[in-house]
């Protein structure tokens, strides 16, 4: 294998050093817009989601301070319907839709043994149609108050039930602006998993059987797959809506006879699976990690990939129950009460996998592992708390509340940030040939867990005690002050722990120790090219035999494949 | 290190395992409404069947957290990493059908059981008949504000729902039919019943028995719009007394007082009737709120404050003070104009 980081000739590994004129600069700036390779496109995705997930983060400080005390004038009604607009918005479509494909990217093709992704060009076309449909979002800042001089940014909730998104309730362009870029963003994301399906079925190399993927690539296919399905009725909605307001259709024009229950449908057939499309490349991260520093293969490996397609399948046919509180039959409720119960299961069985994983190993904290390590902890509590939502009457009480808020935050947070973190502590390495800083990393978590856990645990409660969602303030005699006060600044160590972390990225590129081919002694193929690899990837095929190649080379006296 | 990270995790599993008693022991002594709408207080059946539900969903939820949990914390501490020079592999364990099986089998029971307790609530609940001392009201949604009428008998009222105490040998229960006139709204006092959704073409069914009199607050449970946050609910119930004393209150016309004849000159050549009703006068719009019997209710602007004469000069003067971006203009009325159009208002009882 050590042959494979050799570079092919007429290749250069790396870029010899050279001054910077204004004509390298330029060249070098040329370099990025125009690439097809899918290291850099997924260096572009990264920070791309890294730049939102900042911005997202400012706006949830402004909420937050809004939210500090009860009849706060810090910011209008107004401005805070668009800033949590905006939040969701941004760090679903933005930031979560985003991170997977830059993990995916840069990972699938060296994991698999390739020179690069199935269509190099429709990646490029699938990264800058998402990048267009982000400023697009965010231009609405400027271009949204139309001639209408209405609100500039959209200010419909990030599920923008209708009928409040049509011309009659929200005049100006804002939800245009909004629909317009999703719809833009819809596309790029089609075309990023058609590649991510279609590489990893044909582009795999010798002797990469199905049942020796490594599990990250199997999670990114399904999620690739599920984001196929789901795309397509988010986008036909945002159609429809546009054909609404603009030439006069009736699909959800309610003063016509058209029908708001439609639009949830559309909305959460996308939106649950959406979840789960998030959600999957997380677990994919911590499928890596976890072995890695337990130094132990991952448990029940076939297990955990019918336990991911269970996940999507099953996924499909939960949407109703963010609509429990709509209105639906009884037998329609208890349907969904029970589709959602059976999420559950397959998702215990990757929690129980993990800590097998773990159970007998030899596990190094490191900053990877303790980011999975709050992972688990935290997705445990936002699985349980999910079952509490699943139990409709319950959900009559919880939906819309702050329970819901901080439940769906702790999968969003405490699951996939968690996970997003661990995996750039973990690959960072590969990609830039240097090591994160591991005392900035130590920092880095233990404030953002501490800070998560003050924020969201606490935020459970005032749902409890009746607060709801989406309110700019609100009554002083409510008994909700206090508790919104603490997790205000919970939010706040929060950011200081993403600044650490941004300190981390940019110090450590330039400073950080070197990272050689293989810093966490790992298993995959990733870790057999050089750091950062070259263009090419492997200057000659590999080949594998088991499902950890590297595995098999630092131990021929017990390799993987015996046991196959 | 590691250790001070699982005790700050156990020390807020704790803190929130006696958030949850502290809550459900207040529940257990709690009678009557709170000023916080605590779902762990319930004064309805529907309210008290859902509590009673959570606590066991809690119980099973909190058993399967404690058992993962210890599992997880057991391994960080058993299994980790003694020594940098510790470099050997431990032993590689591929999988095991039997333990696998376990964790499958053990979740799919407790699937069932929670699913075949949630179901049957659901049908108890949302099933229920409707017994004949029931009271009908029809509710309906309006930015950013609620009206109640009452078919049989023959009131509109607002955002203050008035209903009459229900008990288990006298069971009064009130039966909501719920619409909207505009967008989505969400009808949500926690202490009576779980929300449901108003929406406008989609008509939607809820029902609430309160066993304690007093003022049960709540608000609107879907983002609505602007003032959404104050979109206030009010529910009052009443003694068998006082909600008949209500009813006649609500039944009579406007009162009409010549003393306030200039402020109802004014009310009715502004654009003021163009929204609002008073039965008996020429005012007959349907936008905004009826204002006949203003004056019985404590507060304006769908709670946004209390209901004083100054209060609704401020209110009447500019809207935005309390409510930015309520949809009430503000009239641009002089001041001579709003005090004769207070005093007309606070005529009407």
């Amino acid at each position: 294998m050590a042959d494979s980081t050799y570079p092919m000739p007429g290749s250069l590994a790396e870029a010899p050093r050279q001054r910077w004129s204004q004509a390298a600069i330029l060249e070098w700036l040329h370099s990025w817009v125009t690439t097809v390779d899918h290291k850099k496109l997924g260096i572009l995705y990264m920070l791309y989601s890294i730049f939102f997930l900042l911005v997202g983060g400012v706006e949830a400080i402004l909420i937050r301070i809004q939210l500090m005390q009860p009849n706060l004038h810090f910011i209008s009604p107004q401005v805070f319907n668009r800033l949590f607009t905006m939040h969701g918005t941004t760090m679903v479509f933005l930031v979560g839709m985003t991170y997977i494909f830059g993990f995916a990217n840069y990972l699938i093709p060296l994991m698999i043994g390739a020179r690069d992704m199935a269509f190099p060009r429709l990646n490029a076309l699938s990264f800058w149609l998402t990048f267009f449909g982000g400023l697009l979002l965010y231009y609405s800042f400027i271009g949204g108050g139309g001639l209408y001089g209405q609100g500039n940014a959209p200010d419909v909730g990030w599920w923008a039930y209708a009928p409040l998104t049509s011309r009659a309730f929200t005049p100006g362009h804002s939800t245009d602006y909004w629909a317009l870029s999703l719809i833009v963003t819809g596309f790029g994301t089609i075309g990023a998993s058609v590649n991510v399906v279609a590489t990893a079925l044909c582009m795999r190399c010798k002797g990469m059987t199905l049942m020796r993927l490594p599990l990250f690539v199997w999670l990114n296919v399904v999620t690739s797959a599920l984001a196929l399905i789901t795309i397509t009725p988010l986008t036909a909605a945002q159609i429809m809506l546009l054909i609404d307001r603009y030439l006069g259709g009736h699909f959800f024009d309610t003063q016509a006879g058209g029908s708001a229950v439609v639009w949830a449908h559309f909305f959460w057939i996308f939106g649950h699976p959406e979840v789960y499309v998030l959600v999957l490349p997380a677990f994919a991260i911590a499928n890596e990690v976890i072995p890695v520093f337990s130094r132990k293969a991952i448990f029940g490996y076939p297990a955990m990939a019918a336990a991911s397609v269970a996940i999507a399948f099953v996924s499909l046919g939960v949407w109703a129950h963010h609509m429990f509180t709509i209105g639906m039959t009884s037998v329609g409720n208890a349907f969904f009460v029970l589709s959602t119960m059976l999420v559950g299961i397959p998702t215990g069985i990757k929690i129980f996998n993990w800590i097998a994983t773990m159970w007998g190993g030899k596990i190094r904290f490191a900053t990877p592992m303790l980011f999975c390590t709050g992972f688990l902890v935290q997705f445990l509590l936002a699985g349980l708390t999910g079952i509490m939502l699943s139990v409709a009457p319950w959900d009559w009480q919880l939906h819309n509340s702050y329970f819901v808020i901080a439940h769906f935050h702790y999968v969003l947070v405490g699951g996939i940030v968690f996970c997003i973190f661990a995996g750039i502590y973990y690959w960072y390495p590969k990609v830039t040939g240097r090591m994160l800083s591991e005392t900035l990393g130590k920092w880095h978590f233990w404030l953002f867990v501490i800070g998560f856990h003050i924020t969201f645990d606490l935020m459970h409660i005032p749902g409890l005690l009746g607060m709801p969602r989406s309110i700019y303030t609100y009554e002083a005699n409510r008994g909700w002050g206090t508790l919104n006060m603490i997790i205000s600044i919970g939010g706040l160590i929060q950011a200081v722990a993403v600044l650490v972390f941004a300190v981390n990225l940019v110090w450590s590129y330039f400073k950080g120790k070197e990272a050689g081919n293989d810093p966490w002694d790992a298993w995959t193929l990733e870790w057999a090219a050089a750091s950062p690899p070259p263009a090419y990837n492997f200057a000659t095929d590999p080949v594998v035999t088991s499902r950890r190649p590297l595995w098999d080379l630092k131990h021929p006296e017990d390799p993987d494949w015996k046991y196959e | 290190m590691l250790a001070k990270c699982f005790r700050c995790v156990n020390c807020a599993a704790r803190s929130l395992c006696l958030l949850a008693v502290f809550l459900a022991s207040h529940a257990l002594f709690a009678e009557g409404p709170l000023s916080t709408p605590s779902i762990f207080a319930p004064a309805s059946t529907p309210a008290s069947s859902i509590y009673e539900l959570s606590l066991f969903v809690l119980a099973i939820t909190g058993g399967i957290f404690v058992t993962v949990a210890g599992l997880i914390a057991y391994v960080i501490f058993r299994f980790r990493q003694h020594g940098q020079d510790d470099v050997s592999e431990p032993a590689q364990i591929y999988g095991s059908t039997q333990v696998e099986l376990a964790w499958t089998v053990i979740p799919v029971l407790i699937v069932v059981v929670l699913f075949l307790t949630t179901a049957r609530m659901i049908f108890a609940i949302q099933d229920a008949p409707k017994p004949k001392s029931a009271l009908d009201v029809t509710v309906v949604g309006h930015q950013f504000w609620w009206e109640f009428n009452y078919p049989k008998l023959g009131i509109r009222a607002v955002n203050e729902l008035h209903v009459p105490l229900s008990s288990p040998q006298d069971p009064k229960p009130t039966f909501l039919t719920l619409l909207s006139a505009d967008v989505m709204h969400s009808f949500w006092v926690p202490q009576l019943s779980g929300k449901i959704d108003l929406i406008p073409n989609h008509v939607n069914n809820l029902w609430i028995d309160p066993q304690h009199p007093g003022l049960y607050v709540g608000q609107c449970g879907q983002f609505c719009g602007v003032q959404h946050a104050k979109m206030l609910l009010r529910v009052y119930v009443d003694t068998p007394e006082q909600f008949a004393a209500w009813v006649k209150n609500q039944q009579q016309p406007a009162v009409s007082d010549d003393r306030v004849a200039e402020g109802r000159h004014v009310f009715e050549t502004q654009a003021c009737m163009n929204c609002h009703t008073v039965t008996g006068t020429a005012a007959t719009g349907r936008f905004g709120p009826d204002l006949t019997h203003l004056m019985s209710r404590d507060t304006l602007a769908s709670g946004a404050t209390t209901n004083t004469p100054e209060n609704l000069r401020e209110w009447t003067r500019n809207p935005d003070t309390y409510k930015p971006g309520s949809l009430m203009p503000a009239m641009q009325l002089s001041d001579q104009q709003l005090d004769q159009v207070t005093a007309y208002l606070a005529t009407l009882r």
